[in-house]
């Protein structure tokens, strides 16, 4: 991590941003999109992560070395979530043994 | 800004060749850190996202009992104070002790104020009896699902629910016999509360150690020991508190927001 | 040619510089809390050991009149929950690791010295939350904790073990944080990435498991106490849960951990085959980036443990095949070792017989992994002695032998003094006769079809049931002779030389033990990794070395 020192406008600009995206993330779930609602209110999710991450926690300005562990971290549970959906999607797809 | 070559900082320790690697070492053992504490709540993840996925209904049916609103407050509040502590950690980069105190205190009023509210939630879960395993009974103040029907999932000790302690064996006893073809499994609604209360406690668990970190912050803080050449945990403890509001972020509307429409 | 130089005169180094009990409780030196791990361990290794002798004695006659069938299901899951939890995880990164680690890149610590010290007593309470459970009746789930019948029919002590091994986890994400973090900022001036030794490479790897599955098993076991409190049925099938889940995610940190298991030990034998060859290891990227991929790989495959579990056949298919894959790298690094022994000066002593034994051992542990992670071969050997043999391969042929070996080469670097040669190779001799006595059977009554964790077997399984007593009896004299000359060797073994060995590697230019600091001045490295020169050259004094100037203390 850098000793770069975020200017203060940033930290609330991003705040607003926070607040703004809560308010829409709310609004959004009495809306009735089908399946657009779980879609939308987790791409919102993760915008809001990302600017934490790389506002509030200064990942923005930090070293290669950080974004490949916060990379890394996020892959991984990526990772277990996917393979483990690979066994309870495809139950049935291929017929096992009679 | 003192030259750290020449004089030994009072902070370094004597294993490290000077601070600029000690800083840098601190920042890296957080973000290990945060690593495995993604993997953590990520076990919880994937059984909220497994259950999800196959009790659609039933997800959608309890999260309506939920209390978005305050659910949206905390966010709110979770929010602010993550705004509060990358003050505070900005003010003990410029060495600003008076402003450092103020925000490291704001932050901890948020974090527990957060706290009060997550009690009353739960107070209330309790209260509507939908806590699960102990007196759950999926029967809401609106009355929309009759209680006795079938009887086997009231929230008495015979009928597997709400066990204490030692578990019995429950099989024999315990096959639900649903309300009406399409009304919700209340096995499966608590299964929503179980991971609901799992997940939430765990984060709040969390945050009450972040309390506690932000406690021994604020005492050090008072002593003068953050400068603008060390101040690393400041820094390193925000980490923490902003990974333990980007759980909040996700929890949120996985938790509070299904089935609204 | 003896190579052991003349007793020196005292000089202060790290385990005389301070006394007293506190100094060493409180020690923030991380070759102290090597020593403080080597004993816990130890303990936790020959507890282990109790057990097994106790289901090998069962196992001598086909009918369960040694103990009742409870009794024996908690008897295996203690041993396999001590072995695998409290001594294999532990065992290399925890002693040798937290020895070696700093030294070999030239720090003069871990990163974050008072973490180590704590998890060595998170290490402790975790094992003491287990032993009152041990001694309270135990625990009869199998050290894999099934569901539904860990979460909802066991009347045994699955909270309290399950609290024991929780708290342990966090000692293993300490240790593995520390080396991260250590490896990654606290390396000496030009030990640049591929001039560290493969020992380094390796415990890099383990770290990164060790940071990336721990906390999921630490997760479940929550759950799984959680569960069994309130009774939800999140693994219940009758109340609408799924025990399957369970077993995905007890796996992803489960197999993983066997890489904690194994990685350390491969990071060992690159050191002793290197050494003991007197040759640069053959292809050392190759062995680095193989370790890398073994962790990484090893992330991808946990599903082969489910294959007759009723997970989906597609899941079991993808399973399958990135098991075949996970095998590669592993046997780049048999591959690599095998040619660097080709034309080396070898000495056949004791380190270097345990490494031989590892590489031809973890050989065999490592192919009959390839027959379980076919999946039609599965079904027939699955639950039965074959995958015994087979991890018993790899644990006891591979890992424990590399830290036999491991433990003889560092021993004077450790502890300032020599074992005795003669009672080492006897020693390693009869571990390697006993253990292949022990396991190899095992493989032939699993194909047969006994399947394992039964008290009692078929009239036609004894034989071989009694070969592998018998074994076991042989293996565990051959494990009691080291700990014996061990401590004899510390009070009058011959004083040892700095590099004894003649071998490469910072930890052999400071002396043995060496002081607290590690290098009274920063090493510069101007070397690549396993440089060999000839033995002369090697007992060149340089930066580092106090041991030629009597009394003079070190800071």
């Amino acid at each position: 991590m850098s000793e770069h020192i975020v200017p203060k406008k940033i930290y609330y600009a991003i705040f607003a941003t926070l607040l703004v995206l809560t308010g829409v993330t709310i609004a959004v779930a009495f809306i009735n999109l089908g399946p657009f609602n779980n879609i939308v209110a987790m791409t919102i999710a993760v915008i809001k992560a990302t600017l934490v991450v790389l506002y509030f926690m200064h990942v923005r300005y930090s070293s290669r070395l950080t974004w490949i562990i916060v990379g890394a971290a996020f892959f991984w549970l990526a990772l277990m979530v996917a393979l483990t959906l690979s066994d309870y999607l495809t139950r049935g797809w291929v017929a096992g043994p009679r | 800004m003192a030259d750290t070559q020449t004089v030994e900082h009072s902070a370094l320790a004597h294993h490290f060749d000077n601070m600029e690697q000690q800083r840098e070492a601190g920042a890296l053992g957080m973000w290990v850190f945060l690593v495995t504490e993604i993997m953590f709540f990520g076990g919880l993840f994937l059984a909220y996202i497994l259950y999800r996925y196959t009790y659609q209904a039933e997800f959608a049916a309890a999260s309506k009992e939920l209390d978005w609103e305050l659910g949206g407050i905390n966010t709110a509040i979770l929010i602010c104070s993550s705004l509060t502590m990358a003050l505070a950690v900005y003010y003990a980069q410029l060495g600003t002790k008076r402003l450092q105190i103020i925000f490291l205190v704001l932050t901890m009023i948020l974090g527990a104020s957060f706290l009060v509210i997550k009690g009353v939630e739960y107070k209330h879960k309790f209260e509507h009896h939908l806590f699960p395993g102990i007196g759950f009974k999926w029967a809401t103040a609106r009355d929309r699902y009759h209680e006795g029907e079938g009887g086997q999932y009231q929230g008495d000790e015979s009928a597997g629910l709400g066990q204490s302690n030692t578990p019995q064996p429950v099989s024999g006893e315990t096959h639900p016999v649903p309300n009406a073809p399409g009304s919700p499994d209340p096995y499966k609604i608590q299964l929503f509360f179980w991971i609901y209360f799992a997940m939430t406690g765990v984060h709040a668990l969390h945050m009450i150690i972040g309390l506690g970190i932000l406690t021994v912050l604020v005492l050090m803080a008072r002593k003068g020991r953050f400068t603008s050449e060390y101040h690393s945990p400041v820094e390193v403890s925000g980490l923490y508190w902003h990974f333990v509001d980007i759980v909040w972020i996700f929890l949120f509307p996985l938790l509070y927001l299904i089935g609204r429409h | 040619m003896s190579i052991i130089a003349a007793p020196v005169a005292p000089r202060t180094h790290y385990i005389n510089a301070t006394y007293g009990v506190k100094s060493w409780l409180l020690t923030v030196d991380h070759k102290r809390i090597a020593l403080l791990y080597l004993a816990s361990i130890t303990i936790f290794f020959f507890l282990g050991g109790a057990f097994a002798v106790a289901v090998r004695l069962e196992l001598l006659t086909p009918p369960g009149d040694f103990v009742r069938a409870e009794t024996y299901n908690r008897l295996f899951t203690m041993h396999g929950i001590v072995m695998v939890f409290f001594f294999l995880i532990p065992s290399v990164p925890a002693v040798l690791g937290n020895f070696l680690v700093p030294i070999m890149i030239g720090a003069k610590d871990l990163a974050f010295p008072k973490l180590n010290l704590l998890s060595w007593y998170i290490y402790n309470l975790g094992a003491l939350f287990t032993l009152i459970a041990i001694i309270s009746g135990g625990v009869d789930t199998g050290w894999t904790f099934y569901t539904p019948y860990s979460t909802n029919y066991s009347t045994s002590n699955v909270i309290m073990t399950g609290l024991g091994v929780f708290i342990t986890g966090f000692s293993s994400i300490l240790t593995g944080l520390n080396f991260i973090v250590t490896v990654h900022t606290m390396r000496a001036p030009g030990m640049t990435w591929f001039r560290l030794p493969l020992f380094i490479w390796s415990n890099y790897a383990t770290s990164l498991i060790m940071i990336l599955g721990t906390p999921v098993i630490a997760i479940t076991i929550l759950l799984v106490a959680l569960e069994r409190l309130v009774g939800i049925g999140i693994f219940n099938p009758a109340l609408g849960g799924d025990p399957v889940l369970f077993q995905h995610l007890f796996w992803f940190y489960s197999h993983p951990a066997v890489y904690i298991m194994v990685l350390p030990a491969m990071g060992v034998v690159s050191e002793l085959v290197a050494n003991m060859s007197r040759k640069n290891i053959f292809g050392y990227r190759f062995v680095a980036f193989a370790s890398v991929a073994i962790a990484v790989f090893g992330f991808l495959v946990w599903g082969h443990h489910m294959f007759a579990s009723s997970q989906s056949v597609y899941a079991g298919m993808i399973f399958s095949f990135l098991s075949y894959a996970v095998a590669i790298p592993s046997a780049i690094k048999v591959f690599n070792w095998t040619a660097t022994m080709y034309k080396g000066s070898i000495s056949y002593m004791t380190p270097m017989l345990y490494a031989m034994g590892f590489i031809g051992l973890f050989t065999i542990g490592g192919m009959t992994g390839l027959f379980l992670a076919a999946l039609g071969l599965d079904i027939h050997v699955h639950d039965t002695y074959f995958v015994v043999a087979h991890f018993h391969y790899i644990m006891v042929g591979g890992t424990l032998m590399a830290y036999l070996g491991g433990l003889h080469y560092w021993w004077p670097k450790i502890t300032g003094r020599m074992y005795p040669e003669g009672w080492a190779r006897f020693a390693a001799l009869v571990i390697f006769v006993g253990f292949n006595l022990t396991f190899f059977p095992q493989f032939i009554l699993g194909y047969l079809g006994m399947p394992r964790r039964y008290h009692a077997y078929p009239e036609e399984f004894q034989v071989l049931n009694v070969m592998s007593t018998a074994g076991a009896s042989i293996l565990g004299v051959g494990l009691l002779v080291p700990m014996i000359y061990f401590v004899w060797s510390m009070r009058y073994g011959p004083i040892a030389a700095r590099n004894p060995w003649g071998a490469v590697g910072l930890e052999w230019t400071a002396a043995s033990p060496p002081p607290t600091e590690n290098f009274d001045v920063t090493p510069v490295v101007t070397w690549e990794a396993y440089e060999f020169r000839p033995r002369e050259e090697m007992e060149v004094v340089g930066n580092g070395e106090p041991a030629d100037e009597p009394g003079r203390a070190s800071r």
